[in-house]
């Protein structure tokens, strides 16, 4: 019976890399945004699972139980977000992901910020928000080793 | 937080389809966790029926589409589908875009269709280490075909051959002259050779030269039962091509069936599993003695030990353990 080592150098965070998916729900075409937060995932040594422009919440959910992600990446800037959002949480609920981290970037007004919190979406990230902090958000909440912390390991 | 599942419950979601326990078996797998091992203990006398198709060829060729197109065929036969959808991580960070699951979204609602994005983690030959051990695991579940779409590949990348019963080699128009089919490598894997993007203009030579080479082939003498590898031209754009490449494949798992191949493949295969894990296993080892690898590649470096003689140090090493 073969069992993984855990003492093998190898055997570390490099081994299990943070899943996420990056969606862009409803029916908006401005995928910058979204293109740019999977390449800075993805340089993050993350993997990311890129489903694009036009999902649905039934999607998302989907893709979110099937590819098994930790976190659920959703760009917006339709102004929809506070009928999708809800809808979303509802899906991945509904196809028991419940527990996956949602986090969300694009034109969301403050006022709508603590609304989508008390939904349960983690983190809100406006336009203007550097990389390296949704990264590190990402990499704190799913116990992920920061860079620093896999640097000095 | 995530509940905790026993194996026991894992094992009896994976047999029962369940999507759930599928998705977390096949990331245990892949993360090479103990809960993984478990689950395919449990589940694995529960395999071997499934039809392995492996679909490879170079980056951008259509191979997402092309299976998009097949789940269509399939399921239009009531089956269940699995895809496995392997892109390359970064040798750099570790990290991965898997994007072939987009050509493949007017699935996302149907619970006989699943598909799973894997990263190769940088195994190499345009597959991921676990990704027969993790087909197991959709085998189990019920599913059948099991699409294996590897990395976009070029001309030597030929593993797939030995981990799908069939193997579909997708070559596009565009890449070089007719010299490019006469060369050894992918080329010679393919239990079905697609011309795809069979609308450009440069398609129908791509297709003569591929026939041209394997007329020269029926000419030698061979045994009658044969398989003659078809060539079929698709494209996606006009909708052509994808119901001859669907009976194609029928067909060849029917002479596999036929011709007692099916039986020498699966022994092939499994014997590359078990053999890329020890590979695995012993090359983990070895760099777990860290010491004797950095005295090894210092003695190189020194230009006092052949890299051949630090290899054969680092295998004695490791049998003297």
């Amino acid at each position: 019976m073969t069992t993984p080592s855990t003492e093998s150098p190898m055997t570390d965070q490099s081994d299990q890399p943070v899943r996420i998916l990056v969606a862009k729900p409803g029916l908006d075409g401005h995928d910058r945004g979204a293109k740019v937060m999977a390449r800075a995932f993805r340089d993050a040594g993350f993997e990311v699972i890129y489903t694009g422009l036009f999902q649905t919440p039934e999607m998302i959910a989907n893709a979110a139980l099937q590819e098994d992600v930790d976190v659920v990446g959703l760009s917006i800037l339709s102004g929809a977000h506070m009928s999708l959002f809800p809808a979303i949480m509802t899906a991945l609920a509904n196809v028991g992901r419940a527990d996956a981290l949602v986090i969300a970037g694009g034109t969301i007004p403050a006022a709508d910020v603590t609304k989508l919190k008390e939904l349960g979406v983690a983190e809100i990230f406006g336009p203007g928000t550097r990389l390296q902090d949704a990264i590190e958000f990402v990499r704190q909440h799913t116990g992920a080793m920061s860079e620093a912390a896999r640097d000095a390991s | 937080m995530r509940r905790r599942h026993s194996a026991e419950e894992e094992a009896d979601g994976v047999l029962g389809g369940e999507i759930g326990a599928v998705a977390r078996a096949i990331t245990a797998i892949e993360n090479d966790l103990p809960a993984g091992h478990h689950v395919l203990n449990r589940v694995f006398p529960h395999t071997g029926t499934a039809h392995m198709i492996g679909i490879t060829g170079p980056p951008g060729a259509g191979k997402s589409t092309l299976v998009n197109e097949l789940i269509r065929s399939y399921r239009a036969g009531g089956a269940k589908v699995a895809v496995l959808a392997i892109d390359p991580s970064s040798p750099l960070t570790g990290g991965a875009t898997l994007g072939d699951r987009i050509r493949m979204l007017e699935w996302h609602n149907e619970p006989d269709v699943f598909v799973r994005s894997m990263a190769s983690r940088r195994f190499g030959g345009g597959l991921a280490q676990h990704t027969l051990t993790v087909a197991h695991i959709f085998d189990a579940a019920g599913f059948d075909p099991i699409f294996i779409e590897t990395v976009g590949t070029g001309q030597d990348e030929v593993g797939i051959a030995s981990l799908a019963h069939s193997t579909v080699v997708v070559q596009v128009p565009g890449l070089g002259d007719g010299v490019q089919t006469l060369k050894a490598g992918a080329l010679e894997i393919g239990d079905i050779i697609v011309v795809s993007k069979g609308d450009r203009p440069d398609a129908q030579a791509l297709a003569r030269d591929l026939r041209r080479l394997q007329t020269l082939h029926d000419r030698e003498d061979s045994p009658d039962d044969r398989w003659n590898p078809p060539i079929v031209m698709t494209s996606a754009i006009e909708q052509t091509g994808f119901d001859k490449l669907s009976a194609a494949i029928r067909s060849h798992k029917e002479w596999l069936q036929q011709s007692g191949t099916w039986e020498v493949r699966v022994r092939t295969m499994l014997a590359t599993e078990i053999s890329s894990r020890v590979q695995r296993d012993l090359m983990r080892r070895i760099q777990s003695q860290s010491v004797n690898q950095d005295a090894a590649i210092n003695a190189v470096l020194a230009r006092q030990m052949s890299p051949l003689a630090a290899a054969d140090r680092l295998l004695e090493s490791l049998s003297n353990r």
